[in-house]
């Protein structure tokens, strides 16, 4: 009796188990836990040890090398300058789509091409247009604006070289703010807008106080994942500037692939870590902040 | 009489204008706005073909005219010809083709779950694989070099698919399940009526209808292996994928390889994106929240 009801629990038991979603969801568990879990440890452990023991001594070779300041440095710069220029872009971008332009359909698909970019062609793409005899030089020297063109890329040329980066990067990456706020806009009701439009709000009021506070988290999502994929640019300087305009990203692939040195590379990847951490953490405290008070 | 209705038409007062005209002006603003931002993004991809598409004497030639001096596909050909470009072309494609299947593999199950059952864990399971998401997959890298090392599969097709495979989990759990939210539960419980078992009820019934969807989600997976760089760089050294191999030989190479180089990349973008466009705006923009 007491071993018949024992195979009916473990019976149910197993019903249980077998028509869990657990086990549906277990695969990809393994497998993320393999392949993000198990080379996180190893990247921190590795950061911070040495032939004998714990040692700083990575995070001082890196901190020592000029370059890592200066990659620091221009990151932090272009995600500062690039996210804001990209953010309006994209919602002018998306009103207009909104505006229901002639030939809407082609303009949607030319502007969403770079989605499908990948970085180093982005880069490369932009090396056509800013090379010294590239496509703007001989364009300025057409039109005679220009004796022999600028050297947008030269390495003691630091801000031209930014210039080159920032619109190589607004070009590539606007695309993606783009499309999740036109997926934004769409989901807004028109009644919204019809309304305040019949109380005779003007264009910039119903722009400010209707579409916009609307369109808050397609904003947040957009300005959280645009962040962490700037602090990740890097083949767009590298395929513009080889190593003149070093990033944060470049320097880990620096450290790995040409100075053959894993553990100061893992050490300035998780300075990537922990800068996309800190960013996402700060943006998602911010944007709580007024809901919390009002 | 003629004269006199137009003296009486004269009395009513004059038609506004006014808001017609700015109507006009805003379309036509509208218009070269959208015209302006077009240019902006496809001007680039023009000159990149122009550039991989011209001679070397028309690559070398300032200033250049818009239209090069002479067309000529020796740039593209010694490309193709360079080494390492073909194998890493065909590197290329196997490991978009092999994540694709391997991310359904272990992407779709969990998507299912997700869209057809409420259980504990259901937020704390899309919070991780969201954490994952965040994790810049430079962190990963390198440690992951160090252990397929150790593995003996440094340097294989293999050891690259299976990080794209784990970069595209995220992407593939969240996108399987909302194309599986919009299959219908009727069609599978009516299958389990006619006596079907249920993973019998979920491949007759359920994956045919959720076919396009899947074909989709496949595609924009084989993207991002196709344009994913770091990792497959870090990754490899003989095996190397095109973007890696461009990469790695970008210091090296003449201009020329580097405009054909970038425009053998875009190529397949123009194409995916043509093909893609519908899905567009469910696939990057509401599942990314």
């Amino acid at each position: 009796m007491a071993e018949q009801t024992a195979t009916r629990v473990s019976r149910q038991s197993r019903r249980r188990i077998t028509s869990s979603p657990w086990l549906l969801l277990a695969p990809s568990i393994v497998l993320l836990a393999l392949l993000f879990g198990w080379p996180l440890v190893q990247g921190v452990l590795s950061a911070f040890s040495g032939d004998s023991g714990l040692t700083l001594g990575h995070w001082q070779r890196l901190f020592a090398d000029p370059y890592f300041l200066q990659a620091l440095r221009n990151t932090l710069l272009l995600i500062v300058v690039v996210v804001p220029i990209q953010l309006v872009l994209a919602l002018v971008m998306a009103l207009l789509m909104q505006a229901r332009p002639r030939f809407s359909g082609t303009h949607f698909y030319l502007w969403t091409i770079p989605l499908a970019v990948s970085e180093l062609a982005a880069g490369l793409v932009w090396l056509s247009v800013f090379a010294d005899r590239g496509y703007l030089n001989s364009f300025l020297v057409n039109l005679g604006l220009s004796e022999s063109g600028v050297q947008w890329l030269n390495y003691d040329n630091t801000l031209t070289m930014f210039i080159t980066v920032v619109v190589a990067e607004l070009w590539r990456a606007t695309s993606l703010v783009f499309v999740i706020v036109v997926a934004g806009v769409q989901m807004i009701p028109k009644d919204y807008d019809e309304a305040a439009q019949v109380f005779g709000a003007s264009m910039w009021q119903r722009l400010w106080h209707v579409t916009l506070p609307l369109l808050r988290p397609s904003l947040q999502v957009a300005l959280i994942l645009r962040t962490i994929l700037a602090l990740q640019a890097f083949a767009v300087a590298q395929a513009l500037t080889g190593r003149n305009f070093p990033l944060l990203v470049g320097e880990t692939y620096e450290w790995y692939v040409n100075l053959q040195n894993p553990a100061v590379a893992s050490a300035a990847a998780l300075v990537v870590l922990a800068l996309s951490l800190g960013t996402s953490l700060a943006y998602l405290r911010a944007m709580r902040q007024p809901d919390a008070t009002g | 009489m003629t004269a006199e209705t137009a003296s009486t038409s004269r009395v009513l007062p004059p038609v506004d204008r006014a808001p017609l005209r700015r109507r006009k002006w805003r379309r036509a603003g509208v218009q070269a706005a959208c015209v302006a931002i077009t240019l902006f993004m496809a001007l680039p991809l023009v000159f990149i073909a122009l550039a991989a598409f011209s001679g070397r004497a028309a690559l070398n030639e300032f200033p250049k005219s818009l239209v090069p001096s002479e067309f000529a596909v020796d740039t593209m050909t010694s490309f193709l010809a360079g080494t390492g470009t073909v194998p890493a072309l065909g590197n290329s494609l196997l490991v978009g083709c092999y994540t694709v299947v391997l991310s359904l593999l272990f992407g779709a199950p969990a998507g299912y779950a997700l869209a057809r059952h409420t259980f504990r864990g259901k937020d704390a399971y899309q919070l991780f694989v969201l954490l994952v998401r965040a994790l810049p997959i430079v962190v990963l890298s390198v440690p992951l070099a160090t252990m397929f090392l150790n593995f003996g599969i440094y340097d294989k097709v293999v050891s690259v698919t299976l990080v794209h495979t784990a970069l595209a989990m995220p992407t593939t759990v969240l996108i399987t399940a909302s194309i599986f939210v919009s299959v219908p539960t009727d069609v599978e419980e009516a299958a389990r009526v006619f006596g079907c078992t249920k993973l019998d009820a979920v491949r007759r019934t359920v994956l045919p209808l959720a076919l396009p969807g899947l074909a989709a989600a496949s595609i924009f997976t084989f993207v991002l292996s196709w344009n994913e760089v770091l990792g497959a760089a870090v990754l490899t050294l003989g095996h190397r994928t095109l973007p890696a191999q461009v990469l790695a030989s970008l210091a090296e190479s003449p201009q020329a390889y580097r405009f054909a180089g970038g425009f053998a990349l875009v190529v397949p973008a123009l194409v995916f994106i043509a093909v893609m466009r519908r899905y567009l705006l469910n696939m990057w923009g509401s599942t990314l929240r």
